[in-house]
């Protein structure tokens, strides 16, 4: 990373003399095309997404937290307002289960990540005005709104044996073709599409903006890992997505035109689907943790106050994350009959995955080594990020044999570890994200010690709540059903308490953002002292409306 | 405000980049859509999926006949879509490995119109698809039944040699042939 010996007075004093007068409330947040405004209204968006998405959660722990089915029918039977049938209850659990995965993956770790962190600090990081395209930007985040309430409309109409599509975030076919009739899945289709279109487009403007906009001085291999993180994403994004809205416009045409893509009894195949899907979900993944990878190497280097071990090794470990990324995508298929061949391509490739993001693990070790560590609440969740993403990592590694993933595909060994490398990796480097720059982008401070004690009853809680999943998955529960027998009830019970901590943990949260916002202390600019290096904390709690008239020189 | 600060030539540049990378993203649907034919011939070249193999007359006479057995069993199934009835003449044949063999099917159409269907196939174990030769089927055209009209339908396969030097097929003691029968008017929009 680089260090810029900009004088902050130089930069936005300029800007307050004039240019800073803010449109009216209605133009400024419905038609805006200011980056900051615009990562505002995402940062907003993923919020209310997570608080959805993380309810619809709790329902499934409160479901599961004996064996039987306890309260499934009664929900099915509030959803239809007639009485449910059993059948119609296990639909509402496909529903569930799909609609959580899909909020949290397209609805609030991508917008937070790329649509919030990134519209705020990309351009400031790198010395520019604003994107490169800030009209189209403002497109982007609209996009979201419409394909947002598809999928919640979605589970008010009928798709297949009750209300709601139930396919699961990876809509397999014939699942999701002759096994869902009636327009819900129609509906989840098109609000990927759109979600789909949203981040394309967002993608283009990162590109963009980072080969164009970036200021004098400041080569690509001096931008802030923040940048390169969002330039990696930006291109994950750009190949992968086509890929899905090619698979799931199939889908669609199966569904309803008469098409036979996926249809054995019409040429078609099935697996072809998986292939499309994961092809892009794969990608996918790293596009959900690449960007929070950035954020904890600012984190770590700002509150060790050194700059980053080996910067080179750490931008390009993530260009090399991103590439081998695309070429892992059957690991998720291992058990569809691919050849023994074909599965040690696939096992082998995945785990040189772990080689780069080792790596990464190890120079953010070696940031911290020697350093002058001081514990604020954001180093506290980077800390925590870490961990997690190790534990997730290493089961990862565990499950990228192809021979082992006969016996763990589809338990919960592996809902353990995506949880820990995304609900805990990705989520974790999101609060170290926002409490790191919540009082440059807010201008107010947060309690410390309430930030602390988010950490502390969080971390406990997401344990709780995912480590059981590991030993479930061991001892053979499936994935996606809501009863278990007898001999898994110890476990599930101990997860589903996990919960009610976490959720305990994100009430403080809550808390802490209303005392920022009504009684927090001002901010000044620079907050985090000498560690804090990159542009954004040469300019003003929060920035000027606009940043950057005369553009910095980096030297 | 944003106009203002950039230069024609950034939003020149800026203009070219956006559409460099929007043509990479269409780009990347095309291939999405050409994943279906390449799929297709993926599985056609590497018997993926248990994609038997198409043989000439001529290639089919080079094959030297061994003196191993193998099991292979005929499975049948018609598309909810098309009236057809269709069966094979017997459910399995004991065949040497590396000899030519003939496997019949019947096919009647139960509805009161001509229809035109064909077949799509594989073998299972799908390893075996590579080692599974068909000199002539039925299923490689189209087939049109009259009303209430039956036909019998043959197969003509062997199965090769090389199956019993592959490490990966070498345990095979029996192979399953199936075939499913759709109407063509479905047919060639999938893959």
């Amino acid at each position: 990373m680089t260090t810029i010996a900009a004088n902050p007075a130089d930069l936005h004093d300029h800007d307050h003399a004039h240019d800073d007068h803010k449109p009216a409330f209605f133009q400024r947040w419905f038609m805006s095309t200011n980056h900051k405004d615009i990562g505002t209204l995402y940062l907003i968006f993923a919020i209310v997404a997570g608080i959805i998405g993380g309810a619809i959660s709790g329902l499934m722990r409160m479901e599961l937290a004996e064996p039987g089915v306890q309260y499934l029918q009664g929900w099915a039977t509030m959803m239809q307002g007639s009485e449910a049938t059993l059948d119609q209850a296990y639909h509402m659990w496909n529903v569930l289960i799909t609609a959580h995965g899909l909020i949290m993956v397209f609805f609030m770790v991508m917008p937070a990540m790329v649509g919030g962190f990134g519209n705020w600090f990309v351009p400031i990081m790198i010395g520019a005005p604003d994107m490169a395209f800030p009209r189209m930007n403002n497109i982007s985040f609209w996009l979201l709104i419409p394909a947002f309430l598809l999928l919640l409309g979605s589970t008010f109409v009928p798709g297949g044996s009750g209300l709601g599509a139930g396919t699961g975030w990876t809509v397999y076919a014939p699942l999701s073709t002759s096994g869902s009739v009636g327009p819900a899945v129609d509906l989840a289709i098109l609000s990927l599409h759109l979600a789909g279109a949203s981040s394309i487009l967002g993608a283009i403007n990162f590109i963009t903006t980072i080969f164009n906009m970036r200021a004098p001085g400041m080569t690509l291999n001096k931008m802030p890992l923040f940048v390169w993180s969002m330039l990696v994403t930006a291109f994950l994004l750009l190949l992968s997505l086509p890929v899905l809205a090619a698979a799931i416009t199939m889908l669609l045409t199966d569904r309803n035109f008469g098409s036979a893509f996926f249809n054995a009894a019409g040429g078609g195949d099935p697996v072809l689907y998986q292939h499309l899907f994961w092809f892009f979900g794969h990608p996918e993944v790293y596009i959900m943790i690449l960007p929070g990878f950035g954020i904890i190497s600012h984190i770590i280097a700002t509150f060790s106050k050194k700059p980053v071990f080996g910067y080179l090794g750490m931008a390009y470990a993530m260009v090399a994350i991103g590439v081998v990324g695309f070429v892992v995508w059957a690991h998720h298929m291992f058990t569809v009959g691919l050849s023994v061949n074909m599965k040690m391509y696939f096992t082998a490739a995945t785990m040189v995955i772990a080689v780069p993001t080792g790596i990464k693990i190890f120079s953010w070790i070696a940031t911290m080594w020697g350093g002058s560590l001081s514990f604020k609440t954001p180093m506290v969740w980077a800390l925590g990020f870490i961990f997690m993403f190790t534990v997730g990592g290493v089961t990862g590694v565990v499950l990228a044999n192809g021979g082992v993933d006969d016996n763990l595909h589809d338990t919960y060994y592996v809902v353990a570890h995506f949880h820990y490398v995304l609900s805990l990796g990705a989520v974790f480097s999101i609060f170290a994200g926002f409490y790191y720059w919540f009082p440059k982008m807010s201008g107010r401070h947060y309690s410390e010690a309430l930030g602390h004690l988010h950490f502390w009853v969080f971390f406990v809680g997401v344990n709780v709540l995912f480590f059981p999943m590991h030993f479930l998955g061991r001892q053979g529960m499936p994935r996606r059903y809501p009863d278990y027998p007898e001999a898994y009830a110890y476990w599930n019970e101990i997860a589903s308490l996990g919960y009610a901590i976490m959720a305990a943990g994100m009430l403080i949260f809550f808390i802490n953002i209303a005392y920022a916002l009504v009684a927090g202390r001002r901010a000044e600019g620079n907050y985090w002292g000498e560690g804090a290096t990159t542009l954004e904390w040469t300019l003003s709690s929060p920035p000027p409306f606009h940043q950057f008239e005369t553009l910095p020189v980096i030297k | 405000m944003s106009a203002a600060t950039i230069s024609p030539e950034i939003a020149r540049r800026n203009r070219r980049a956006g559409v460099i990378a929007l043509c990479l993203a269409l780009g990347m649907l095309g291939l999405g859509y050409a994943a279906v034919p390449l799929y297709r011939i993926f599985c056609e070249a590497t018997g993926f999926g248990g994609t038997t193999m198409k043989v000439s007359e001529a290639a089919a006479d080079r094959v030297a006949v061994t003196d191993k057995s193998i099991v292979v069993r005929f499975d049948s199934n018609v598309s909810s879509a098309l009236p057809w009835r269709f069966k094979p003449e017997n459910p399995t044949e004991k065949i040497t490995i590396g000899a030519r063999d003939m496997a019949a099917f019947t096919a009647t159409n139960l509805s009161s119109k001509p229809v035109t269907g064909t077949a799509t196939f594989n073998v299972t174990p799908t390893q075996a698809g590579r080692y599974f030769a068909k000199v002539q089927c039925f299923c490689f055209t189209e087939q049109t039944l009259e009303p209430g009209q039956t036909v019998r339908m043959p197969v003509i396969y062997y199965v090769d040699p090389a199956i019993l030097t592959d490490p990966d097929t070498k345990d095979i003691e029996e192979i399953t042939l199936s075939y499913t029968f759709y109407p063509l008017d479905r047919a060639n929009k999938g893959s």
